[in-house]
């Protein structure tokens, strides 16, 4: 879709906002629900559960190819699975990302487009650096990523991280999720919305 | 009819028949024996009462309506060649043989002639039941012998017409019905008017009334409605002496087109079945054994000579119209009895006067007999003649299966029905090579409408099998749905085929069983799926996550699947079977219920649920 008729549609200097999520277990994860709930259903922003639309991991292609042409920011939402993402959401890169769409001869879909990381983590803030637990920070961990964005033109913002989700309190949950869903706000604009 | 007479029907037929039916005789002999053991001549404990024989012949008329719905008028005007062919030539042809032999016997012409026209009939119930049992209606013995009954149903008008001519007495009252007193010619016009008010009832009158009697939604009314009709007809052909069987069969084939035919033959099928069986009983309790035992010679001589008769210039006209040896026996065999219209005929004559008592007793005793006979030859048939023709007869109707040219496909589908069209079109969407194998030849035509190709031919044929490319294929696919054919099929693969691989439908968990034990390993029980979809729908719509749904669904099916290929080996140790089954019904529960302890509880260390409160 070209930028004159995204224009018509929506007030300028207003981003869309993609999250993909990504949870095989959502019932088991306070935050996850709580940020889920967060923002789902905000204006500018699409909030679409990948597991609840692809149960048996069968991705349409051209369905996720539409949806990414119609948004200006991906976001990819997850728990940190072995320092990683869940499965699906690599099945989605692997299958959606294709040569020719995001990548490659012709492939400009992307380009010019933003995508953030916003993950939970068990492990706390410490743990993710020289000397801890995981050795590794969390944004060399999320490199794979960040170099996706690379190759397909996008700019890959600064992660969303909420650390060790096992101690926080209910209501430290719900303070998350509201910075969560300002993180995302900020996203669509007005002021974040610029290009 | 008194509660205990129905009583002991009841009783007997449910002994006599599952032991016939053992035994390899067919239902209909164990209902003869059935009325042999509790009529007259034994037990005595029922009569052989002409009021019970009233209702049982109710059975005939509706087994003629049921026939009648099977067949649509373009079908019936296909058979005209048949049916007034075949159809006459076997009545002019037993009545001039059976007339002959008579006649040499030292009777006179008319009563010689009376015997002839009267043998020439054959039983509509007995031989259409034993056919249907075995599966040989739609074969072209079958619908020969069926073309030539519906013939003798017309016959019987003309003959009850001749009839009195041959006599010297009066035609007792009431024997030509209502009309009886009509002169000629406005009888005659009775009886035409008869017929084509049923045709024209039957065409435009019948389906709005059914609908009526549909929208009320209540299933005995339409039961009702049914039985009304066939009782109906039967009145209205008796009132113009006409064969009730042959009106209720007209009216079966006006009905065939419509909308209810299936809902018809739901409700008069138990009806049928039971006053069918009912006949057969009364025509066993008929026998007249006394009269037997004090002319056994006679009897006998009879006996013979109407079977032997009707045999032999049925064997001829079969080869006369074309039919094979095999069939020709058949047709030949099961039509060489005397019928249900012999003793109404036997009756009527000696009424006329045109045969005495002393000739129609043992006449009657001798039909009977014959009719008894039938089921015994149908077994002689089975077990002995149709041996002698190499091959036992195809079950379909005959049709040559078609040419397939030559190819390479990787796949052999047999069976393009429900099932198989599904997993064909999913090969051919996907370019597959495909060549589809299908016995029905109107389902046939129907995917051909839709573009999809498939060859007629019985794929239990080796050489079909062959032609079809079976020696360079890599999968064998089937997907019917009869049990045994199936097994058929996949042993005689396994045998002439051995590398394909064998990819089956199975149509019940004990038929899985079957086929795993046959060492197929690809079996597929054809509602498991579609059940395990659906359960995964009704947990979502629950509200249960997709994800979670789908695998407490694939969980189930490889504990389930695990359980068949266990228990496809105890098969035969019913006790070790049960024992298995239970085990593996507890071992289903235990294994999903760890799953969902899995999944459900909450306080799991890997996860962030527990509320916590600091």
């Amino acid at each position: 879709m070209d930028k004159a008729a995204r224009d018509v549609q929506r007030p300028a200097l207003m981003a869309r906002v993609l999250i993909l999520f990504a949870h095989p277990a959502l019932h088991k994860s306070r935050i996850n629900r709580a940020m889920a709930n967060a923002v789902s259903g905000m204006d500018g922003v699409t909030f679409h559960d990948l597991y609840e639309v692809y149960p048996d991991l069968h991705i349409s292609v051209d369905a996720e190819q539409q949806m990414l042409r119609e948004h200006d920011v991906v976001v990819f939402q997850h728990p940190m699975f072995w320092y990683s993402s869940p499965a699906i959401l690599k099945e989605w890169q692997d299958l959606v990302l294709e040569s020719g769409f995001a990548y490659g001869e012709g492939g400009d879909a992307l380009r010019g487009k933003r995508m953030l990381s916003a993950i939970s983590t068990g492990g706390g803030q410490e743990a993710y650096q020289r000397g801890g637990s995981n050795h590794f920070t969390i944004r060399e961990l999320l490199a794979p990523f960040e170099q996706t964005a690379r190759l397909c033109g996008m700019e890959y913002l600064e992660p969303f991280v909420i650390s060790g989700v096992f101690r926080l309190t209910d209501a430290e949950v719900a303070a998350e999720a509201a910075r969560y869903r300002a993180a995302i706000e900020s996203l669509v604009g007005p002021e974040g919305g610029a290009l | 009819m008194s509660l205990f007479q129905i009583f002991v029907y009841l009783l007997a037929a449910v002994i006599a028949v599952p032991f016939a039916k053992r035994l390899g005789l067919g239902s209909v002999l164990g209902y003869l024996i059935a009325g042999i053991i509790i009529g007259p001549s034994l037990l005595g404990v029922v009569g052989a009462g002409e009021e019970v024989a009233h209702i049982a012949e109710f059975g005939v008329v509706m087994m003629l309506f049921l026939i009648g719905l099977e067949l649509r008028p373009s079908l019936l005007w296909r058979l005209r060649v048949p049916i007034v062919g075949l159809g006459g030539l076997q009545v002019l042809g037993v009545t001039t043989a059976a007339a002959g032999i008579a006649l040499v016997s030292g009777l006179g012409w008319k009563p010689a002639l009376a015997i002839g026209l009267i043998v020439a009939m054959s039983s509509t119930a007995i031989v259409l039941q034993s056919l249907a049992e075995r599966d040989q209606l739609k074969l072209s013995a079958g619908q020969s012998c069926f073309s030539v009954l519906l013939f003798q149903d017309i016959a019987v008008i003309p003959i009850l017409a001749i009839l009195p001519l041959l006599g010297t007495g009066e035609v007792a009252a009431g024997e030509h019905g209502i009309i009886a007193h009509l002169p000629p010619w406005l009888r005659a016009l009775a009886t035409i008017g008869a017929v084509v008010g049923l045709v024209l009832a039957g065409r435009f009158l019948l389906r709005p009334v059914f609908r009526y009697v549909a929208a009320t939604h209540l299933r005995e009314v339409f039961t009702e409605m049914t039985l009304l009709l066939v009782i109906g007809i039967t009145l209205l052909m008796g009132a113009v002496g006409l064969s009730a069987a042959l009106g209720a069969f007209v009216a079966g084939v006006m009905l065939a087109d419509s909308e209810y035919r299936h809902q018809l033959e739901a409700d008069l099928e138990p009806f049928k079945g039971l006053l069918l069986g009912l006949f057969f009983i009364t025509v066993g309790a008929g026998i007249d054994f006394t009269l037997i035992g004090a002319r056994p010679g006679l009897i006998a001589a009879l006996v013979t000579g109407i079977v032997v008769v009707k045999f032999v210039i049925q064997l001829l006209l079969a080869r006369l119209f074309k039919l094979g040896w095999a069939h020709s026996t058949l047709f030949a065999l099961a039509l060489a009895q005397g019928g249900e219209f012999c003793f109404v005929l036997l009756a009527f004559a000696q009424g006329a006067g045109v045969l005495g008592a002393e000739l129609v007793k043992p006449l009657t005793a001798a039909v009977a007999l014959s009719m008894a006979l039938t089921p015994l030859l149908f077994v002689l048939n089975d077990r002995v003649l149709q041996k002698m023709f190499r091959r036992h007869l195809p079950v379909k109707p005959e049709r040559e299966p078609d040419k397939i040219p030559a190819h390479d496909n990787p796949v052999i589908l047999a069976g393009f029905g429900r099932f198989g069209h599904v997993v064909g079109r999913l090969l051919i969407a996907n370019r597959i090579g495909c060549t589809v194998l299908e016995n029905d030849p109107e389902q046939i035509e129907m995917l051909a409408r839709f573009g999809l190709k498939a060859y007629y031919g019985d794929a239990t044929r080796a050489d079909l099998l062959h032609a079809a490319g079976a020696a360079r294929a890599k999968l064998f696919i089937c997907t019917l749905a009869d049990e045994q054919e199936t097994l058929k099929i996949v042993r005689m693969v396994q045998r002439e085929f051995p590398h394909l691989r064998i990819l089956a439908r199975a149509v019940s968990r004990q038929h899985a069983y079957e086929l795993i034990r046959a060492g197929v390993d690809d079996v597929f029980r054809e509602t498991v799926g579609s059940a395990l979809d659906l359960g995964v729908a009704a947990l979502r719509g629950l509200g249960m996550r997709g994800v979670q749904a789908l695998r407490a669904a694939r969980l189930f099916k490889e504990v389930d699947e695990a359980s068949v290929r266990e228990l496809a080996n105890y098969e035969g140790d019913e006790s070790g079977y049960a024992t298995r089954a239970r085990q593996h019904g507890a071992n289903l529960e235990s294994v999903l219920r760890r799953d969902s302890r899995m999944q459900k509880e909450t306080g799991d260390d890997a996860w962030d649920n527990k509320p916590r409160d600091r």
